[in-house]
């Protein structure tokens, strides 16, 4: 059995799980401390299905708590950018582009030095470790805890940041984290290094929270390995949090996509989650989410983290009805909608209260939306999924048919069958989908590099890179007989000689839980 | 009529460059930054060609290069302007002005770095009305003004002065091996030239041009009125006045691969009014002709732009995406760049293809925006 908790902004759920059947599932108010919601969860889980400590051979754990203190600009350490690729960048040095508020929070300073590559992989300028030594001193005497250091074309040699961590350590001693941007980000030097800096800013916080759930886990009997969501729905462990916590960030979408999947038994799908105010629309593909090709502000600095890619629509159980166009949203009542809505005696026309005139469900007191036209109600509803099924359309990366599956208590606005689509899966169990999500027990590894490929190499060049990707899951943790490669794309780079193309392949395999 | 230009004017500036990128160009988001950084509460004097003294002397700064390697190796900042500098001092001369060579994409940005570190003014003019991907194909060269000799620049300080004479071609060429050896860009000064020459010989008015593109699909979204119309209204009174909405429909298909050192490829569309009739263009780094059903609709020099279909987001040839549902404009060029001497050097036939050049105006019955 395993134990998969969510711990989103407003919910903790909880499920216990024997391989993919749900035994219990739980939903709590997310609590502020850390291990209050996990002890209650867990205590809550007991007394649903009893099971002993022993039992349980792993605890999956998805959690909001870093991207709210970056959000909030708290807990964050005293931070240090250091960069290697001078002469170049000069221009644009680290934290160039990020909100006062939080340079201003992390106390950052920032730090250029020689190093870096070019593009083919020739040394921009050789390191100096005096240079760096002097920085160091620096840092030092501003009482940096934290360092993050980037390397332009790092994803295409990464030696010299790995060297120049070495020169740091030397000198800032063991208690200083040393967070590098090639384990952290992809291609485009600013957003990796963005990403690696609040991955410093984060490091320490990280180290208290692995150590409050961890002991929250361990006080209530159970030995098993503890293991974090990431952003692309793979699992990381304990140790691996406290080096990479930036990781987290977009691990709530992620859960909740994948945990529709899995209780809709499908693994390539679109999930449509409707909430109260916007229908966010995702793909899953072979199980995981498509992420975003582009950067992507976090706290208004520009990052390039591997997201889920998510569409939002302005249609909710609580967007506001226009009754002359029949159009809906994007204005919404949101959490007003219990006092608001026609259906609990308010004078707002909602999709909800068209849902429940059509008879697609029981909510409040339908004797309120009688009154309402037949037809009035019917043009709602065909704009509504005429609207849905468009962004489902916009959303898929080919024309080939893919399963909708609707989650979220909005989804009783959507029809049982979507034109283009066919019909729509709705899945039991969804309350606690995002902790069904999180307890998927699977491990990655990710390679995003530009390859010069030599003519007639292309084959054996990109099977060796596939195998770098699948190694880099079972050092991740991944049984390897069952890791494949779930994602691959190659583009040419223009303007460049030797063929030199971006590739980035992604591996996926189970956990090895030891069972 | 001169103006100033100020931080605050760069993200309108940005939008609208890289909508006259015509998908490609490169990103102006770092040049934005680049120009931000210099720059800072000052202004750079943007002069109006008519205001040019004819003896006044115009040194025109620009970025070459892979657009993929300046997302990662960022300039040290001082190339643009040594480059400049350079080519002052080879020519014995020092610059009055300085002046894009593209007003598509990251070119409309350098010369504003060199502005603001120089306090030169830079001219509201530039040679190639849109991106192209090559150093030769400028109207500057068409009527008589050669690019040679250019001045290029490295972050390590490296110059390098290139003299081809008359032939702009071998320029490019020769620079690009070059731009290859400093890692993948190369800041460059080039098509020296008088004031007079300015006016004869560049597309006036580009910059102030994809400025207020920016700012009126910035104000229209902002006051929820078509960012289409006043992408049309805003041009009317220029030398781009006829804009067509070639298509409104789907990306269903994106192919790209790179030959000889570019990025080609073709997109197809289904359009929303017609599924079953097929949209194409075909780009080179930069769209170079859109077909509806077979049939021509525009082609380069004229603009071919993709678009969000409810923003007016412009989208790269790069950033072309299944699934995306988008509006493909056609806008004119100046008569400058549609003589048989512009369409020799950037025309269908410069690109390899057999077309004919036909105006966007003349070519089918389009919906006048």
């Amino acid at each position: 059995m395993h134990i998969g908790i969510d711990v989103g902004g407003t919910n903790t759920d909880a499920v216990l799980m024997d391989g993919t059947k749900t035994l219990a599932g739980v939903k709590h108010s997310t609590t502020p401390d850390v291990t209050g919601g996990i002890v209650r969860a867990i205590e809550d889980l007991r007394a649903r299905h009893t099971f002993e400590g022993s039992d349980i051979s792993a605890v999956m754990i998805g959690t909001t708590h870093f991207i709210n203190a970056l959000v909030q600009a708290k807990r964050l350490a005293p931070t240090a950018a250091l960069r290697l690729g001078l002469p170049a960048t000069k221009a644009l040095p680290p934290l160039v582009d990020w909100p006062e508020v939080l340079t201003h929070a992390i106390e950052g300073r920032s730090y250029l030095a020689h190093g870096g590559y070019e593009f083919d992989g020739r040394p921009i300028s050789p390191l100096d470790p005096e240079e760096l030594r002097k920085h160091a001193a620096d840092m030092k005497a501003h009482g940096i805890r934290s360092v993050a250091i980037s390397s332009v074309f790092s994803p295409v040699n990464h030696d010299l940041e790995v060297e120049a961590a070495r020169i740091l350590a030397e000198e800032l001693g063991p208690d200083v984290a040393i967070s590098l941007s090639h384990e952290i980000g992809r291609i485009g030097l600013l957003e990796r290094e963005n990403a690696t800096i609040i991955n410093a800013a984060l490091r320490e916080l990280a180290s208290e929270i692995v150590d409050g759930l961890t002991a929250a886990v361990r006080a209530q009997g159970i030995d098993a390995q503890i293991f974090l969501s990431q952003n692309d729905g793979t699992l990381m462990d304990e140790d691996y949090v406290r080096l990479y916590p930036v990781a987290t960030f977009a691990s709530g979408p992620t859960n909740s996509m994948r945990g529709a999947a899995v209780t809709s038994g499908l693994s390539t799908c679109a999930v449509v989650d409707v909430g109260g105010t916007t229908a966010d629309i995702g793909l899953l593909i072979n199980g995981f989410p498509r992420e975003t090709a582009n950067e992507v502000k976090v706290a208004g600095i520009r990052t390039n983290f591997r997201m889920p890619d998510v569409l939002s629509i302005g249609i909710g159980g609580g967007s506001i009805v226009d009754p002359d166009t029949a159009e809906v949203g994007p204005e919404s009542v949101g959490y007003r909608l219990t006092t608001e809505a026609l259906v609990f005696g308010g004078s707002t026309l909602t999709a909800t209260d068209i849902a429940v005139a059509a008879g697609r469900a029981s909510i409040g007191d339908p004797a309120k939306v009688a009154h309402l036209d037949p037809s009035l109600v019917r043009r709602v509803l065909d704009r509504i999924a005429e609207r849905v099924a468009e962004a489902v359309d916009r959303m898929r990366t080919s024309p080939e048919p893919i399963p909708v599956v609707a989650v979220g208590g909005g989804s009783i606005l959507l029809p049982d069958e979507l034109s283009l689509f066919g019909a729509v899966h709705r899945p039991e169990n969804y309350a606690v989908a995002n902790a069904i999500g999180a307890s998927i027990a699977q491990v990655g590894g990710e390679i995003d590099k530009v390859y010069a490929i030599e003519p007639g190499r292309r084959e054996a060049m990109l099977a060796d890179v596939r195998a770098e990707a699948a190694d880099k899951a079972v050092a991740a943790g991944a049984k390897p007989s069952t890791v494949e490669i779930v994602d691959f794309d190659e583009v040419p780079i223009p303007y460049l000689p030797g063929n030199a193309t971006r590739v980035r392949v992604k591996a996926v395999g189970d956990l090895d839980m030891g069972v | 009529m001169s103006w100033q230009l100020t931080a605050a004017d760069l993200p309108d500036l940005a939008r609208g460059a890289t909508l006259l990128g015509t998908g490609g160009g490169g990103d102006p988001y770092i040049g934005s930054m680049l120009v931000r950084r210099v720059l800072g509460d000052g202004s750079i004097t943007v002069l109006d060609p008519e205001d040019l003294d004819d003896d006044a002397f115009v040194i025109p700064t620009a970025q070459m290069g892979a657009p993929t390697v300046m997302v990662e190796k960022i300039p040290a900042g001082t190339e643009p302007t040594l480059a400049l500098r350079t080519l002052e001092s080879h020519l014995g001369r020092a610059a009055d002005a300085t002046m894009p060579i593209e007003c598509g994409g990251i070119n409309s940005m350098i010369p504003l770095v060199v502005a603001a570190e120089t306090g030169l003014p830079v001219v509201d003019a530039d040679g190639m009305g849109r991106a192209f991907p090559e150093l030769s194909m400028e109207t500057f060269a068409v009527y008589g003004v050669h690019g040679s000799p250019l001045a290029l620049a490295g972050e390590r300080g490296e110059r390098v002065i290139i003299d081809t004479g008359d032939d702009d071609r071998q320029m490019e060429w020769l620079a690009r091996a070059v731009t290859i050896r400093l890692g993948g860009v190369g800041h460059i000064a080039e098509y020296a030239m008088s004031g007079a020459e300015v006016k004869r010989t560049a597309v006036p008015r580009t910059l102030s041009m994809a400025l207020a593109l920016g700012r009126a699909i910035r104000l229209a979204r902002e006051a929820h009125t078509s960012p289409f119309d006043a992408i049309a209204e805003t041009l009317a009174p220029t030398l781009y006045s006829h804009v067509r909405e070639l298509v409104v429909g789907k990306v269903t298909d994106v192919e790209r691969r790179t030959t000889e050192g570019f990025a080609k490829g073709r997109a197809a569309i289904a359009p929303l009014d017609a599924p079953e009739e097929t949209f194409e263009i075909l780009f080179q780094n930069e769209n170079l002709i859109a077909r509806r059903g077979g049939e021509l609709v525009a082609i380069v020099p004229d603009l071919i732009c993709v678009v969000d279909h409810e923003s007016a987001e412009p989208i790269t040839t790069e950033g072309l995406r299944y699934g995306q549902r988008v509006r493909v404009l056609g806008i004119s060029t100046p008569a400058m760049m549609r003589t048989a001497g512009a369409l020799a050097a950037f025309g269908p036939a410069a690109f390899g293809l057999d077309e004919e050049f036909v105006p966007v105006e003349a070519s089918r019955a389009m919906p006048h925006l």
